[in-house]
């Protein structure tokens, strides 16, 4: 299999390092890839949108897989699917809505491949209501450290230690999923606008007791009492018969990039400055409150999928986005007061509750809250601002997202997860030799 | 590996007791993720007080090496000592020395034991660093070169000329490193008060190891560059070079 040098970095372009990249085509060429791999190791990558080192593997060998892209057709009674690990969720969503088929769960962006979902065990705006993608997940088939190749289903330890895995029980080939049936690709949505991060927190709990979908964007800008205010969408899928503007298929699912941000961005255009009245600016035009206005798929969900490569907007030194969870609602407020303080900007915030966790070791989401927020990488005292941030979250008992990690200190991790030890025994039998590894895996010593 | 905040967690540093270095390793230690030290030196004793700093800084593995500067040999084994204990994310290379410029003139081999230490023996460092950085795919090569390097004075280009060749050579070594996730860090300080110049008066625009470290720890993440300190030397040194040798040789610099 033919390789080549590359320099990789996550989504938010900081902390780039070189791997040699190949493409297999089959399992059976990641298999002999994986038997083959050096003595700096070997990691699969998908579509490159973890934010942090997560996908990166210095000096060894990266597996791109967007060559394992079938897409089986979807089991009428089941609701399965079953996909090459280098499917998108876009590929996905454009072969099944027409049929009337959603995914289960989809993040922010369409832009991620199923593999690297499930290493992420992603979450969407469902998650108060169904869970991370984990629990939809009925079969993955995956190359173990020795190249053998596996078929686990949830029983399996093996399968949970590598639902949030990030990479490094194997490599994924296969992800069957299981879908949800839809009668159109357009939600009901209800907007509200809130007027402090009160507000926002309640207005969030009420529509999760009514809707599938909830999210809050929330303005970490804003001044005094005004911080946190947002804006709330809810939504729910509409039926067939419900989608208004007849003629057209309400089933249709093509949508596209619209632009391709420049390939060169000064750095400080999205400056806090800026960014503030561009926050007050949304605000303003949001509606107080709209009820089941009827709204794309696309356009719901993934809202910033119209702007290909938008990470470029940063401009050279990148950014980070910083994601936690936390059962306890007053973490959120003193995150974002510790960040006013440092004067650390989040110039994009997102604001959800969180359903149970589910079974994996290494998931994610808690039940509680979770705020995501993104920071240019170069703003100065970060480091500090965002350990003292680490330091609330570990003692709320919440935790940090690895999938988007690119700074936590290791010993921090460690506390934020007591499964990791019942997770690296279960690693460790699956890949004796600790050929899967990666710039995450290394500088967090997972 | 070095985080997206800019922070490294392992570091070898030769030439670790250079009042430049002792500082960098503590403006790294501060950060709270330097969790390995490697520090080589010629004096044991020295780089005692410089390892036991850094353990009250919470760096919980700091070894010792033994460094002899004018030896490519030991130079080689330093640095592999280095990289004997896992990856390593940011080499420093520190050492140097000063030569008394009266002295080198009249007797010559001063100038080549300079020459052996500031060009022979931190280029092949830096070689070498170069090669076990770029086999790891990440990392960062940082050289202390010297505003001294940018145009020859009257005053001190013995030691100028070293440290000229060893620009040029981590130049150079930067830009052919360009895509390979290794960068290298050329800094050119000015007059930097050290036990190294504590017998000279103090130039115009001088400096402290404190701000060179803390120049050394922002351009970590910025690839391959070259960092003057303080920064406006830049600015003061892109008119000098261009100041005619009939008026340049008058400058009491």
């Amino acid at each position: 299999m033919a390789e080549r040098e590359e320099l990789l970095t996550g989504w938010g372009r900081t902390a780039p390092t070189a791997a040699h990249v190949c493409r297999p085509h089959t399992a059976e060429e990641v298999a002999a890839a994986v038997v083959a791999a050096g003595p700096r190791g070997i990691l699969a990558r998908g579509l490159g949108r973890s934010y942090g080192d997560a996908a990166q593997n210095a000096g060894g060998s990266v597996l791109d897989l967007a060559r394992l892209d079938t897409i089986s057709s979807v089991d009428p009674v089941t609701a399965e699917v079953t996909c090459g690990a280098g499917v998108s969720i876009d590929a996905l969503l454009h072969r099944t809505v027409p049929f009337g088929w959603f995914v289960p769960v989809t993040p922010g962006t369409r832009q991620v491949t199923l593999g690297g979902a499930v290493a992420a065990d992603v979450h969407g705006k469902n998650h108060h209501r169904d869970g991370s993608l984990g629990a939809h997940v009925t079969r993955l088939e995956l190359v173990d450290g020795s190249g053998e190749r596996r078929t686990l289903t949830p029983a399996d330890p093996l399968f949970q230690a590598t639902v949030g895995g990030l990479g490094l029980t194997g490599v994924i080939t296969s992800v069957t999923v299981r879908m949800i049936a839809v009668g159109s690709a357009w939600l009901g949505v209800d907007t509200t606008r809130t007027a402090s991060l009160e507000d926002t927190m309640s207005t969030l709990a009420e529509c999760d007791g009514r809707s599938r979908y909830s999210v809050a964007w929330i303005d970490c800008l804003a001044r005094g009492g005004a911080l946190g205010r947002g804006v709330v969408t809810a939504g729910d899928h509409l039926g067939a018969g419900d989608v208004a503007g007849g003629g057209d298929n309400p089933l249709a699912f093509a949508p596209r990039a619209r632009a391709v941000a420049p390939r060169h961005v000064p750095a400080g255009v999205l400056g806090p400055r800026r960014m503030a009245l561009f926050n007050a600016a949304y605000h303003r035009a949001a509606p107080r409150h709209a009820v089941a206005v009827p709204t794309h798929a696309a356009a719901f969900f993934h809202p910033l999928d119209v702007l290909d490569r938008w990470n470029r907007l940063y401009g050279p030194g990148g950014f980070l986005q910083y994601q936690f969870a936390s059962p306890d609602p007053r973490v959120v407020r003193r995150v974002l007061e510790g960040f006013r303080s440092a004067r650390v900007p989040g110039l994009l915030a997102v604001l959800k509750r969180f359903g149970p966790a589910g079974a994996a070791p290494l998931s994610f989401p808690l039940a509680g809250w979770t705020l995501a927020v993104d920071v240019p990488a170069r703003t100065p005292g970060l480091a500090t601002a965002l350990d003292a941030a680490d330091r609330l979250v570990l003692d709320s008992g919440g935790r940090v997202y690895l999938a988007k990690d690119a700074r936590t200190a290791p010993e921090m991790v460690e506390a934020m997860y007591p499964r990791l030890p019942e997770w690296r025994e279960v690693r460790s039998a699956a890949d004796p030799r600790g050929v899967f590894t990666s710039d995450l895996a290394r500088r967090l010593r997972l | 590996m070095i985080d997206a905040t800019g922070q490294p967690q392992s570091v070898l540093v030769l030439g670790a007791t250079s009042d430049i270095a002792a500082a960098t390793l503590v403006r790294f230690a501060a950060g709270g993720r330097l969790r390995r030290a490697v520090l080589a030196a010629r004096s044991a004793e020295a780089l005692d007080v410089t390892a036991t700093r850094l353990r009250t800084l919470n760096v919980r593995e700091v070894v010792q090496v033994p460094l002899e500067a004018s030896d490519p040999g030991s130079v080689e084994n330093a640095v592999e000592a280095g990289f004997a204990g896992g990856d390593v994310d940011v080499v420093l290379i520190a050492f140097g020395v000063l030569p008394d410029q009266q002295g080198a003139l009249a007797r010559p081999e001063l100038a080549v034991a300079a020459a052996q230490v500031n060009y022979v023996g931190a280029g092949v460092a830096a070689l070498h660093a170069a090669n076990a950085l770029r086999r790891q795919g990440h990392g960062v090569l940082v050289v202390l070169s010297s505003v001294a390097a940018e145009r020859p004075r009257r005053s001190n280009f013995v030691y100028g000329a070293t440290k000229a060749g060893l620009d040029a050579l981590c130049t150079g070594l930067g830009d052919e490193l360009h895509g390979t996730g290794v960068s290298v860090l050329v800094v050119r300080p000015g007059f930097v008060r050290t036990k190294l110049t504590a017998h000279l008066q103090p130039a115009p625009l001088a400096t402290s190891p404190e701000a060179v470290a803390e120049a050394i720890a922002r351009h970590l993440s910025a690839g391959s560059q070259t960092v003057w300190v303080p920064r406006t030397l830049r600015p003061v040194l892109s008119v000098l070079r261009h100041v005619p040798r009939s008026v340049f040789r008058r400058l009491e610099l």
